[in-house]
């Protein structure tokens, strides 16, 4: 369980947490959103004892983080963007490195690289992994010890497709074994996808906080039914018996080539509570 | 202790990677063979190649390396991932010291073939402490900078100080008159006589002087900047 009350966090003069409250039960995956600069990896770097804060409270494994010892850390996963590898090693000696220091035969470092999709890969240097390959073997280090609790900042960002979902399959199967996952990300799919909780980050508040589906429901006041047509042009209907009837009648004419209801998505539910766009500044 | 074998380990591993600091180690012992063996002059002192080159080993190696070991990995952000696994600074810093110091004795080990006996024990041990004080200096300015561009301008002078003055010395009296405060210059003048009993005048006070001042340099360097 991780436990935030109240944290504020202030830089110099600027505050940058104002207020930060969540509790995250074990087993769950957590997934914290917001533009950048909103104050995410502070949040990252505070839960895992990085930087200190300037009110509040912070439990992790039911301690306070002050009091964590090291057989407590080790219990704990992190991976952050600026997180680097030893470049000049290949990839099984990088984690090798960890393995010892954890304590944990070499026969799991093959087997761990093979999970994330790396066996090819063992002996390439770090340096001449691809964006992708980095991702998955930094990914890798992260589990290497089997953490309850893993922490992850932006784990696809600037990442393709293909290795976005390997890397989404990695996180599913880790819930599986019943790690409690803490992650950031500015994807509005890959939190719809992954996390069981969202909260939205803005200016070092939560915005709202639920589940990502509830929450795209509750915003949903303004249904609209999206229809593109033959003709090339794009009608929007409003979700109402009114529209039934134009509906009946352009389907019947065939022409309707696609129909869409537009239940917000978690995007535009930011953008609606913030007036702020999301990528804007990406 | 397991995590300074570690450490050890990978710098180990490192090491046949990293071709900068290769040449570092095995530069100085390898012109020393090169060189005893190629020319032989007429009156010059025995083994001058030997104890030339034994300083500059001790004014550059080790200061280089250590401050490039600490930087890089400051910059590359490993360090902090080792902090996390919990491995402790001082477990950290036992590691590179005890690994630049190993090597550097192993290419001092290199440079001693021309001793025999009781003079390489001697030579050796004046090898062990200057390497020592130089690591202890590397560390200040590894902790000390940023990143590794930072850490090699920092190091230049430095070096150039610590491995230079001693030989420039030798034909400039004024130059001997400043480098005497440093503890290159020292070991220079005792190895040049080779022996205790005639050890030059206060050399050792100096020596631990240097070291005193570093070993302070240092703490003061770690406590203000930390490992991060
Ligand atoms: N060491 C620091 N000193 C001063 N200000 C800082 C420091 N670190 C972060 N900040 C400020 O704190 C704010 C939040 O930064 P943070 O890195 O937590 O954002 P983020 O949500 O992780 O952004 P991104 O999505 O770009 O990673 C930013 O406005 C940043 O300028
Ligand atoms: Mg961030």
């Amino acid at each position: 369980m991780i436990q935030c009350q109240n944290i504020y966090k202030s830089y110099d003069t600027k505050t940058v947490l104002n207020g930060i409250d969540f509790t995250i039960p074990d087993g769950e995956i957590f997934g914290l959103l917001g533009p950048s600069g909103a104050g995410k990896t502070t949040i990252i770097k505070i839960l895992t004892g990085q930087l200190s804060f300037d009110k509040g409270a912070v439990r992790i494994l039911d301690k306070e983080v002050g009091d964590l010892t090291g057989e407590d850390k080790k219990q704990i996963g992190i991976m952050m963007d600026q997180f680097g590898l030893y470049e000049r090693l290949s990839c099984a000696d990088n984690l090798k490195i960890y393995a010892d220091i954890y304590g944990i035969p070499h026969s799991r470092v093959k087997e761990i690289l093979q999970r994330v999709g790396l066996a090819d890969s063992t002996k390439l240097s770090a340096a001449n992994l691809s964006k992708g390959m980095r991702a998955r073997l930094l990914l890798a280090r992260v589990f290497m010890h089997k953490p309850k609790i893993i922490f992850l900042d932006e784990p696809t960002s600037g990442l393709d497709p293909q290795s976005m979902r390997a890397i989404h399959r990695i996180i599913l199967e880790k819930k599986k074994e019943g790690c409690t996952i803490f992650l950031t990300t500015h994807n509005m799919e890959e939190a719809t996808a992954l996390c069981d909780t969202v909260a939205l980050l803005n200016d070092g508040k939560i915005v709202d906080y639920g589940k990502p589906k509830e929450i795209c429901r509750k915003y949903n006041h303004q249904k609209k039914i999206i229809l593109h047509l033959s003709g090339g042009e794009d009608l929007e209907l409003s979700h109402e018996k009114e529209s039934a009837k134009q509906i009946y009648d352009l389907l019947q004419a065939e022409e309707i080539e696609t129909i869409h209801s537009s239940e917000p998505t978690l995007e535009t539910v930011f953008l609606e509570l913030t007036g702020r766009d999301f990528g804007e500044e990406e | 202790m397991r995590n300074i074998m570690i450490i050890i380990k990978k710098q180990l591993k490192d090491t046949i990677k990293n071709k900068t600091i290769l040449i570092q180690f095995i530069l100085f012992p390898l012109m020393t063979v090169i060189m005893e063996n190629a020319i032989t002059l007429e009156g010059m002192p025995e083994l001058f190649f030997t104890k030339l080159f034994a300083i500059m080993y001790i004014g550059m190696a080790p200061i280089t390396s250590v401050a490039a070991i600490i930087s890089e990995e400051k910059e590359k952000n490993t360090l902090r991932v080792l902090m996390m696994a919990n491995v402790m600074p001082w477990q950290y810093l036992c590691g590179v010291g005890f690994y630049v110091w190993a090597i550097c004795m192993i290419g001092a080990g290199v440079m001693s073939l021309g001793f025999s006996g009781k003079d390489r024990a001697f030579f050796l041990g004046l090898m062990g402490i200057g390497f020592f004080i130089s690591i202890l200096a590397g560390a200040c300015v590894g902790i000390f900078a940023k990143n590794q561009m930072a850490a090699t301008s920092l190091v230049m002078p430095g070096m150039m100080i610590l491995a230079f003055l001693p030989m420039l010395s030798m034909f400039n009296e004024k130059i001997a008159k400043v480098a005497k405060i440093f503890y290159t210059e020292q070991l220079k003048n005792i190895l040049e006589k080779m022996s205790f009993s005639d050890m030059p005048e206060n050399a050792v006070w100096i020596i631990l002087l240097n070291a005193v001042v570093f070993v302070f340099l240092f703490s003061f360097v770690y406590k203000r900047k930390g490992l991060e």
